[in-house]
């Protein structure tokens, strides 16, 4: 697998990782402080399990992690890996984005067509 | 309106990943007709001059361009390794100054095919809306395209930006 397809694939894990509502917020909760499977389990309407489920989500997708040893095992943001994935889409839109600067030009230089002539070459 | 300044000097592209199912969007706006964005479009003598990253020459192989027509291109660069080829080929499903809709895929994913749909909008001011819905089969394809062609570009991007800055005369 080259480096580029193996980014492919953890920016495909991070983007299906994302994808949940649940875990779109567990994110946002993480990011201002470490939680515990229970607390991050109270505000939703779903079991323990389920949420253990989307932190195995996250967690496989490098988005967070968990500490072994502590007694709490509080979840942790891992927010570089939440940004590499931030990165990418803005490496895509520099992109598009430098096509369009160069279509900003073409049609800043366009002659306005007069539509009855109709002949172009 | 307060923000038609900013919006003069340069309208950025805006991208979106859909969560629900495999696509890409893109947004931009341009201070040109829907008549002039439509040919840019359209008119492939136009066409090479922008679509490709500035590294890669554009030839365009066919190019039959109304509803039910199709086109190839091909982008050719000198790499490393000598003489680089990409070509592209895909059908018009539907072609309209308001609505253009083709299928896209690169030759050398043959079986990866997406469905771009581009809807040209006309703002105040003889500005126009560009949107384009691209959607794929997978989100792992969606997501190869969102992570390819990340060679090329920072540095051709800032390069043509001075040039762009040095015409406007900043």
């Amino acid at each position: 697998m080259s480096p580029q397809q193996a980014m492919a694939e953890q920016l495909s894990q991070v983007f299906a990782a994302l994808a949940d509502p649940i875990r779109r917020d567990i994110v946002a909760r993480l990011a201002v402080d470490d939680a515990t499977v229970t607390e991050l389990a109270e505000p939703y309407d779903v079991s323990l399990q389920a949420v253990s489920k989307h932190l195995k989500v996250l967690g496989e997708a490098g988005l967070v992690s968990r500490t072994r040893d502590a007694q709490r095992r509080p979840v942790h943001l891992e927010a570089e890996v939440f940004d590499l994935a931030t990165k990418w889409l803005e490496r895509y839109r520099r992109q598009a984005e430098e096509r369009y600067r160069r279509l900003d030009e073409i049609l800043a230089a366009m002659p306005d067509i007069d539509k009855e002539s109709g002949e172009e070459s | 309106m307060s923000n038609t300044q900013a919006a003069m000097t340069h309208p950025q592209t805006v991208i979106t990943a859909d969560e629900e199912v495999p696509a890409i969007r893109i947004v931009r706006e341009f201070n040109a007709s829907r008549d002039k964005v439509y040919r840019a479009h359209t008119d492939p003598e136009i066409l090479v001059k922008w679509l490709g990253p500035r590294s890669v020459e554009m030839e365009v192989g066919f190019w039959d361009c109304r509803t039910g027509g199709s086109y190839r291109y091909l982008h050719h660069r000198d790499g490393d390794d000598g003489a680089e080829e990409y070509a592209f080929h895909g059908c018009f499903h539907e072609v309209r100054p308001d609505r253009l809709v083709q299928t896209f895929t690169y030759e050398g994913y043959p079986d990866g095919v997406s469905l771009e749909t581009m809807i040209l909008e006309e703002l105040d001011g003889g500005r126009t809306r560009l949107t384009i819905n691209s959607i794929v089969e997978s989100f792992e394809t969606r997501d190869m395209i969102l992570a390819s062609g990340m060679e090329t570009g920072v540095v051709e991007g800032y390069e043509q930006l001075d040039e762009l800055l040095v015409e406007a005369g900043a």
